[in-house]
């Protein structure tokens, strides 16, 4: 049985043989239809995995509400000592914490300031927290302790510092218990470092592996509400740049985003400084939108391998015409109708798989080539891969049916007679 | 063995075989009876238009009567359906025709495994049976070649192996040596005289009186019907 279906097979093969030329060429079709939908789901899926990855990093039981700095009218940029005051505040952050009891609320300041340590320097954001933040935003601790509850208490002079930070600034030795300057007159005590999240997340661009974390009072203390940004030059009053409201699970995610967006209307909605960002929420939107991609791409590719189908289909149909006299021999020999079915099927579909073989491996490099080209992130799924593959080897089959068909209706005599 | 004690391999029972042309009917064949036995050597000839291709298309299964009955080895296959006289021929008849018709794309000793590869009895057996018959028409060393690599009388040496792979009960020739010059047509008659020396039945149809006057009997038609039927053995070998 095996042993029969590979002398079809190797004789499909053999029969394509006999014309190289118009067989490579009408896989043609099929093998550029397979490349390109292969490296367009890898793209896609890279995109995709990028996006999630991010989402679920921000965490998905998470509901981040962040302060927004206002567009600056020109009457308010005109004054540059006029303190430009928004964002969310401690008493909104103890609301949230009172309508949503069961959820743990971080408050988190953020503060650009110049770090130093010897000769080491670096612009970077000072993240004043709590405790609690560690667990919220899914992170890890090196090196050390991280942040205590007494740390806030006694608004203690004390930081973590995020993994390339430290690095940055204590590349030969041991940064625990050595000092740190933040700005021109603020030392910090380094007490712990964090693992590397090797994640975008974090403030304006910065990465959580490059910031300093320093409890919330002694941000408070040593830096005060009012704060110079760095960048505009121009003083802001911010309590808070952004509370993390972790729920209990992720279904109460919803109604939580809910009653925050209710209870941040009346105070920020004209002015647009605060904003809520849900990871679930945007989790499920990159779902769909890579769903919607991955219909566009079915169509796409429909279309594409239709077009590879009609070719090989075209080149079955001149087949059993030139090979009518064959199809009258094997006939007479004992062959049933089923039989040269078969054989034509099978050729076809040999065609159309050698097509998406050479489309598979296609379809594979040219992901890595656009990766390394344009630092594009692309992922090649198996899955994805075995499916362009059996489709083409399917379409074969497809298109194949109506040429082997009219090929096992000859009439064995006239077929014999043909020239 | 006296004719008559062997076993009727093809029978041909009053068999008409008519096409209809519009308003008219070609009667092709029209009322044939003929027995042929096991180990006859049978020529079929006329004139062009009498009916031979027709006939030649009946015995061979590949076409079937309108009216009448055509028994191989005893059974009926006047009405069987496409399949089943497509295993007829697989099992029963050996084709050799005028223009070779070995698959051009496989090798000889492919080309004489396919009528075994339809009754899925390609293996090792199927291989020492091509062989044994390449040895027999000579062509031993050719198992590997592409037909368009032999000569047209090799050619044709394959094909008549081809046509034993099956121990057919009688081989069917068509015009076998129409494309051979006449040193290569004496050559595969008179392999044909071995084989029916070793009892195998054949019946050719022919234009060629050279070629006819090999067999025992000729079977002449006209207008699709039989004009007579000759017996060319010598007297001594006719008498029983
Ligand atoms: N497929 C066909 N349709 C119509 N008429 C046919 C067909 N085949 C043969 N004939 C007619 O049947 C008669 C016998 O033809 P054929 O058997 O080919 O004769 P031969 O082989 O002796 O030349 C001829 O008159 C021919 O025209
Ligand atoms: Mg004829």
């Amino acid at each position: 049985m095996i042993r029969d279906s590979w002398r079809i097979v190797k004789l499909g093969l053999k029969s394509l043989m006999l014309h190289k030329l118009r067989s490579s060429l009408t896989t043609a079709g099929i093998l550029f239809g397979v490349a390109s939908v292969i490296a367009m789901l890898a793209v896609g899926e890279g995109a995709s995995q990028q996006a999630l990855e991010q989402y679920r990093d921000m965490g998905v039981t998470n509901v981040l509400v962040r302060s927004v700095r206002p567009e600056e009218t020109q009457q308010s940029s005109s004054n540059m000592w006029s303190v430009l005051d928004y964002g969310i505040t401690y008493a909104e952050a103890d609301r949230i914490q009172n309508l949503l009891p069961q959820s743990q609320v971080v408050r988190v300041r953020e503060v650009q300031r110049g770090v130093m340590r010897g000769e080491a320097f670096r612009v970077t954001v000072v993240v004043g927290t709590q405790p609690e933040f560690l667990e919220v935003s899914n992170m890890k601790l090196a090196e050390g302790r991280w942040l205590t509850d007494l740390d806030l208490r006694n608004q203690e002079n004390v930081c973590v510092l995020g993994h390339s930070l430290a690095r940055l600034l204590f590349p030969l030795e041991n940064p625990i218990d050595q000092t740190i300057l933040a700005g021109t007159e603020d030392r910090f005590r380094v007490v712990g470092v964090l693992a590397a999240q090797g994640r975008a997340a974090g403030p304006n661009g910065t990465t959580y592996d490059e910031c300093a974390f320093v409890p919330l009072t002694s941000s408070r203390r040593r830096f005060g509400d009012t704060i110079r940004n760095l960048t505009t030059n121009r003083f802001e009053l911010t309590e808070l740049h952004e509370v993390k409201v972790k729920l209990a699970s992720s279904d109460q995610v919803e109604g939580a985003a809910t009653v925050l967006r209710e209870m941040l209307r009346p105070a920020h909605q004209t002015r647009g400084d605060t904003e809520i960002t849900v990871p679930l929420e945007l989790l499920q939107q990159e779902e769909e939108s890579k769903r919607m991609f991955n219909i566009v791409l079915a169509v796409i590719a429909s279309i594409s391998l239709l077009v590879g189908g009609i070719g090989i289909m075209n080149v079955m149909l001149a087949t059993v015409t030139e090979r009518t006299r064959e199809i009258g021999i094997r006939r007479a020999l004992g062959a049933k109708k089923k039989h040269v079915v078969q054989q034509f099927l099978v050729e076809a579909a040999v065609l159309s798989a050698l097509g998406g073989l050479v489309g598979v491996a296609l379809g594979m490099v040219v992901p890595r080539v656009i990766t390394a080209r344009f630092d594009v992130k692309t992922v090649v799924l198996p899955e994805h891969v075995l499916l362009a593959f059996c489709i083409s080897a399917a379409v074969g089959v497809v298109f194949g049916i109506y040429p082997a068909w009219r090929a096992a209706n000859m009439d064995p005599v006239e077929a014999l007679r043909h020239e | 063995m006296d004719r008559a004690s062997r076993p009727v391999v093809a029978e041909f029972d009053a068999v008409h075989r008519h096409y209809r042309m519009g308003e008219n009917v070609v009667r092709a064949l029209d009322g044939v009876s003929v027995r042929i036995h096991q180990g006859d050597y049978f020529a079929i000839m006329g004139r062009s238009g009498s009916g031979k291709s027709t006939m030649l298309n009946i015995l061979g299964c590949l076409d079937r009567p309108t009216a009448g009955r055509y028994l191989v080895g005893g059974r009926d296959v006047s009405q069987l359906d496409d399949d089943a006289l497509s295993e007829v021929r697989g099992r029963e008849i050996g084709f050799i025709f005028q223009s070779f018709n070995l698959i051009p794309q496989l090798t000889v000793l492919e080309n004489l495994e396919v009528p075994l590869f339809y009754q899925g009895r390609v293996g090792a057996e199927s291989r020492r049976k091509a062989e044994h018959l390449a040895e027999r028409v000579g062509l031993g060393k050719r198992l590997e070649h592409k037909p368009l690599e032999l000569s047209g009388g090799q050619q044709q040496r394959v094909a008549i192996a081809r046509a034993l792979m099956n121990d057919p009960l009688f081989l069917l020739a068509d015009e076998a040596t129409g494309n051979l010059d006449s040193n290569t047509e004496q050559e595969i008659l008179a392999l044909f005289d071995d084989l029916r020396r070793d009892g195998v039945t054949i019946v050719v149809v022919t234009h060629n009186q050279k070629v006819a006057d090999r067999a025992e009997f000729t079977l002449w038609l006209r207008d699709g019907r039989v004009e007579r039927l000759d017996d060319n053995r010598r007297p001594a070998e006719a008498a029983p």
